[in-house]
């Protein structure tokens, strides 16, 4: 039974780390209605100039704040490059061209600060510490932890500042927004930046555990089966989509492993999640806290 | 009209372009040289093992011209082609270099299992070696059904039968390993399950239990995995992993309270790159390796002196990787390389190059024995090697190193493959590909 | 002056019906398949053929196929990928294990396979829509790879897992030279080329269309939703499925399912969105420019002088991410929207109005 509980702990906690990525992607979609695939290479270029400029001997917090001023002057070309370009264009066209934003943040990252792999010591050890006869990860608390703090503020963000309202606004319809004199361009800056600070502590969390090197880039890929569950359009949904999917893939890595004789359930933590998140949607289409989309003809 | 305009020069650049390549296509080398090309791969997950690799291949290459004037006088020379680790990119690579240079191109190792099985396909028709060092099909190795492919030192099966020897070593001899519990912790994709089938051959053969459990493709996470390790408290555990699964690994096995030092990696979880990111978590891990790591070779000290020396640059950024695994992996390719040439230069005539065909006699008569070597000034970073037209891996052997930290250190002297387990697998697996292919093997 | 309609009268439905009613434009496709056919041939060199030429025959096809699903019937999908490795895995099982199995009907089954597979995968979409389908798809993508890894019985037990392509033999004559397999290649692709033309053209193409466009409405004046969305899906993974075994057998003879991931799928994606979603045409010109662009950065780059290696390769991502987002940007109904209005223009040139 520990074993159970052990596996199921370890898998909610996993889950919170996908969440984080997955809050970076609700950001942006819930103010510009853009489904940003390069969230992925934006945590990759955060973790790799954080740690490239933590190698050069600055300081951790000075290097954390030089990051975030990278991310905003990133947000600031995205903005002028890509979607003042890409106004009211339909979504497919915009998924596109972040596809291609991705290519070119993962080309820029890894052509200024080289292909070397690095290693992250947030001063965490990741040794484990046994409550009630169960091994939980210290690392995995605080990332949890960090993840609560990170999602609190979002949601006072959004809800009672009124750059968080006007975000809103913008979401629901660009033009609308525009007519009531809502800068779309300055909004657009900030969600991109503030995406990029997610982008930023989820990259030191991932890098941590993994290292920061190309394969950051995958955890977008994690991601998506968390925001199917929990709605494109919720932070709160993010989060309890994370916890959910992180939970079932993990047991059913093992369990249905082990019950249909070990050589048969291994490997299916690739493709679980997302059959698991497609069965959902045929209950559910718009996810657990998703907007419901109401078609007219 | 703006869009007009754009397109008038977009296609206007387009055709100029089109027009110089297919210009260029004529080969602008010099008579006396060598060519050989460079499928690396600079970008993308595992840029940090192909800059690596293909930095200590081309800075071998670069020190043979400064220090030797070529070999007997040919210049080697080379043209890198971004493959990005795919293989429809290496495919094109290949297609694009192969005939380059006064005698086309010489011998081709892409660093990618993918790119070598579809290349080997075309090179017996191109007649240009493949060499797939440490990597790539073992059953290559029978050179009479693979006549133009060379998985020279060791294949992955050798590899697995040598790692059963040493931790036969461990635990007192080969009787004891009766009764003990092997984890093959696999990477989710065919490299990964290459070694299955010689694992169960060699569990049947000594008495021990081997359980294969897969991490999906990349690795990130593996909670769940080391979980059910926990559950098996194997005594040893067989990490076959690639790029990020390797740190996260060991990261993941401290979580569990998995000794690290039970841990035994492939050599594509052996380098430096693969156990910086995991800290302390992997003081004590054990890898596998058919070369050290180190700069005190004759050879590395060469490539400082001739490549880097005077505040030179060579090929890699870093002058902290000279010396590190990947690096004297590619320097290992490069003394392969030169010596091939020099052997069927020995054959065929010296001081002009020599065509592909001719590279692959001289490719299958290597004899690299340890007083060649320390003439080349490779003793101790490369065993002795003896290749033959029926035997294209040379029987290479591998060692032990265990990271304390900072670097790694030998912890075993050269231990050989067992042939008899891997040569009947080898030759079954060739017959079968023959049969498939409508291949008639050669006779050697 | 010269690409004008004037004078050219239609006397039968059949002539009207036509797939290129104008004179000029029959003269040109005429003219581009005997070049293709008969000229290409014989004027360029083996590198064209085994590096260029084929592969962009074969994912033309695939984009033919996701052009299918996602440009004319809205249907948006990531699983491409896994359609072509389904495809590629069957040709090759139907001839291992099948005595006698002639080329043509392996590839056809195989395709038909790959069709089998697109509808179970398919069923989620007369539920889901948009982006989630795109998600849905992913699972088909993910599943189909962990399969063909994981399940020996699909590469024959091939210790890695790949599959070497048997010898392609059709009535005795073996194609192994680059010519003979882009000459194969080439019909093939045609053939289906002009079938999608005409399903595009029929009830079956007006019916997709419909259910893109608006598909509540399409359902309201009677069109059977799931027999549309289900056949777009079959006829969509047949196309991808006999690209996959093309890949396998014409191009580069051994295939691993890592072929066939997720970075394939997004390409093909690419090649329908710059070249023209809801076009035929489009995917070709698509496919040419992502087959081209990599070769040209990569050719180019050798030309700018004292640059480090690593940071030309990184370049050659940059550049192709930010050629793409510029293309969007530019012309978002990609290449084959810039030829319809380069023909507009040509009907008056040099006439201004």
């Amino acid at each position: 039974m520990t074993f159970f509980f052990e596996v199921l702990i370890g898998g909610l906690l996993a889950g919170v780390m996908y969440s984080l990525v997955a809050l970076g992607f609700v950001l942006i979609y819930k103010a510009s209605g853009v489904f940003n695939f390069a969230q992925g290479a934006m945590v990759f270029f955060a973790a790799l100039t954080f740690v490239s400029i933590v190698e050069r001997g600055v300081n951790f917090w000075l290097a954390i704040a030089i990051t975030l001023a990278a991310m905003v002057v990133l947000a600031f070309a995205i903005e002028r490059v890509v979607l003042r370009f890409l106004v009211n264009q339909p979504q497919i066209t915009l998924f596109m061209a972040t596809i291609g934003l991705a290519y070119f943040i993962e080309g820029l990252a890894q052509g200024l600060w080289g292909a070397q792999v690095h290693a992250i010591e947030l001063g965490i050890q990741d040794v484990p510490f046994k409550l009630a006869g169960i091994n939980i990860s210290q690392f995995d608390l605080f990332a949890s932890g960090t993840a609560a703090v990170l999602v609190a503020v979002l949601a006072l963000f959004f809800s009672y500042t009124r750059t968080g309202r006007a975000l809103r606004a913008v979401a629901d319809d660009h033009q609308a927004a525009l007519s009531i004199g809502i800068p779309l361009e300055r909004i657009w800056v900030i969600v991109w930046a503030v995406a990029g600070f997610v982008a930023l502590v989820a990259g030191l969390l991932w890098g941590a555990r993994t290292g920061v090197q190309f394969a950051l880039t995958f955890t977008a890929l994690k991601a998506l089966p968390v925001l199917i569950l929990g709605g494109f359009e919720s932070i709160p949904g993010a989060i309890v989509g994370g916890l959910i999917i992180g939970a079932t893939e993990k047991l059913a890595e093992v369990y249905i492993g082990s019950s249909l004789g070990l050589n048969i359930g291994t490997g299916i933590e690739n493709w679980f999640p997302y059959a698991l998140a497609m069965v959902f949607l045929l209950i559910r289409p718009e996810g657990l806290f998703g907007e419901k989309r109401i078609e007219r003809v | 009209m703006i869009r007009s305009v754009s397109l008038s020069v977009r296609k206007t650049a387009l055709c100029a372009v089109i027009g110089a390549m297919v210009g260029a296509a004529a080969p602008a080398f010099a008579q006396n040289e060598q060519f050989i090309p460079m499928l690396s791969y600079r970008v993308g997950p595992y840029a940090a093992g192909g800059t690596g690799f293909f930095g200590g291949f081309i800075d071998y290459l670069d020190m043979v011209n400064k220090r030797d004037g070529g070999v007997n006088g040919v210049k080697l020379t080379w043209e890198e082609c971004e493959t990005e680790y795919k293989n429809d990119r290496g495919m094109e690579c290949y297609e694009r270099l192969k005939k380059k240079g006064p005698t086309g191109a010489t011998v081709v190792d892409p660093l990618s299992t993918g790119i070598t099985y579809a290349i080997s396909d075309r090179a017996p028709t191109d007649k240009i070696p493949v060499v797939s060092l440490g990597h790539g099909r073992s059953d290559a190795a029978d050179g009479r059904v693979f006549e133009y492919v060379f998985p020279l030192i060791t294949s992955y099966w050798s590899q697995s039968t040598a790692k059963i020897k040493f931790i036969g070593q461990k635990e007192g001899g080969m009787d004891k390993l009766k009764g003990k519990k092997i984890v093959n912790l696999y990477h989710g994709s065919a490299y990964g399950k290459e070694t299955i089938p010689v694992l169960d051959v060699q569990a049947k053969k000594y008495g021990f239990t081997v359980t294969h459990i897969e991490v999906p493709h990349p690795g990130n996470e593996q909670q769940s995995q080391w979980l059910q390790v926990g559950q098996i408290k194997p005594d040893w555990v067989i990490l076959r992993g690639w790029g990020v699964m390797n740190p996260v690994a060991l990261r993941t096995a401290q979580r569990v309270g998995y000794p690290s030092n039970k841990i035994l990696g492939v050599w594509w979880s052996g380098a430096e790159e693969d156990v910086l990111p995991a800290g302390d978590a992997a003081k004590g891990y054990i890898a596998a390796s058919f070369h050290p790591s180190g700069t005190n070779f004759a050879v590395i000290q060469d490539i400082l002196k001739h490549v880097y020396g005077g505040g030179k640059k060579g090929n890699v950024d870093d002058p902290k990787r000279i010396g590190q695994q990947y690096f004297n992996r590619g320097v290992i390719q490069g003394i392969l390389a030169v010596e091939g040439i020099r052997v069927a230069q020995e054959k065929y005539g010296k001081g002009k190059p020599i065509t592909g065909e001719q590279m692959k006699w001289g490719l299958e008569n290597l004899n690299l024995s340890e007083q060649r070597l320390k003439q080349i000034g490779a003793s101790g970073l490369m065993s002795p090697l003896k290749s033959s037209c029926l035997d294209h891996e040379g029987g290479g052997a591998i060692k032990f190193m265990a990271w304390d930290g900072a670097k790694w250190t030998n912890i075993t002297d050269w231990i050989q493959s067992d042939q008899s387990i891997v040569r009947p697998m080898v030759e079954e697996a060739a017959a079968k590909y023959a049969k498939e292919k409508h291949l008639t093997p050669r006779k050697c | 002056m010269i690409y004008r309609e004037a004078g050219q009268f239609k006397t039968t439905y059949a002539k009207d019906q036509a797939i290129f009613p104008i004179r000029q434009d029959r003269y040109a496709m005429a003219a581009i398949l005997t070049i293709a056919f008969f000229i290409v041939p014989f004027s360029v060199s083996d590198y064209w053929f085994n590096a260029i030429l084929i592969p962009f025959l074969i994912l033309a096809l695939a984009a033919l196929g996701l052009n299918i699903l996602t440009g004319y019937t809205g249907q948006l999908s990531l699983g491409t990928a896994g359609f072509m490795a389904v495809g590629a895995f069957a040709a090759f099982n139907f001839m291992l294990r099948v005595p006698g199995m002639p080329l043509l009907v392996a590839f056809i089954l195989a395709g038909l396979t790959a069709a089998l597979v697109g509808i179970a995968f398919g069923l989620p979409s007369l539920r889901i829509k948009g982006f989630y389908l795109a998600v849905a798809t992913l699972a088909a993508q993910f599943f189909i790879e962990w399969v063909l890894i994981k399940f020996g019985w699909f590469s024959n037990y091939n210790s890695s897992g790949v599959i070497t392509a048997q010898p392609m033999i059709i009535l005795g004559y073996e194609f192994i030279t680059p010519r003979s397999k882009y000459l194969l290649t080439l019909a093939i692709v045609a053939v289906m080329a002009l079938a999608a033309k005409n399903m595009a053209r029929s009830e079956t193409g007006r019916v997709w269309m419909a259910v893109r466009d608006m598909d509540i409405a399409a359902e309201v004046i009677g069109i059977n939703i799931l027999k549309a969305k289900l056949l777009a899906f079959a006829v969509s993974s047949f196309y991808c499925g006999v690209a996959g075994a093309l890949w396998a057998y014409a191009y580069l003879g051994s295939v691993e399912p890592s072929a066939f991931t997720l970075d394939r799928s997004f390409q093909i994606l690419f090649m329908i969105i710059i070249g023209g979603v809801g076009t035929v045409l489009g995917s070709f010109l698509g496919a040419a420019f992502i087959v081209l662009l990599p070769i040209l950065l990569n050719v180019g780059a050798h030309y700018i002088p004292g640059v480090p290696r690593d940071l030309l390769s990184n370049l050659e991502l940059i550049v192709f991410g930010g050629l793409i987002i510029f293309f969007l940007a530019v012309e978002p109904h990609g290449l084959a929207r810039l030829w319809q209005i380069g023909k507009e223009k040509l009907r008056l040139w040099p006439f201004p109005h």
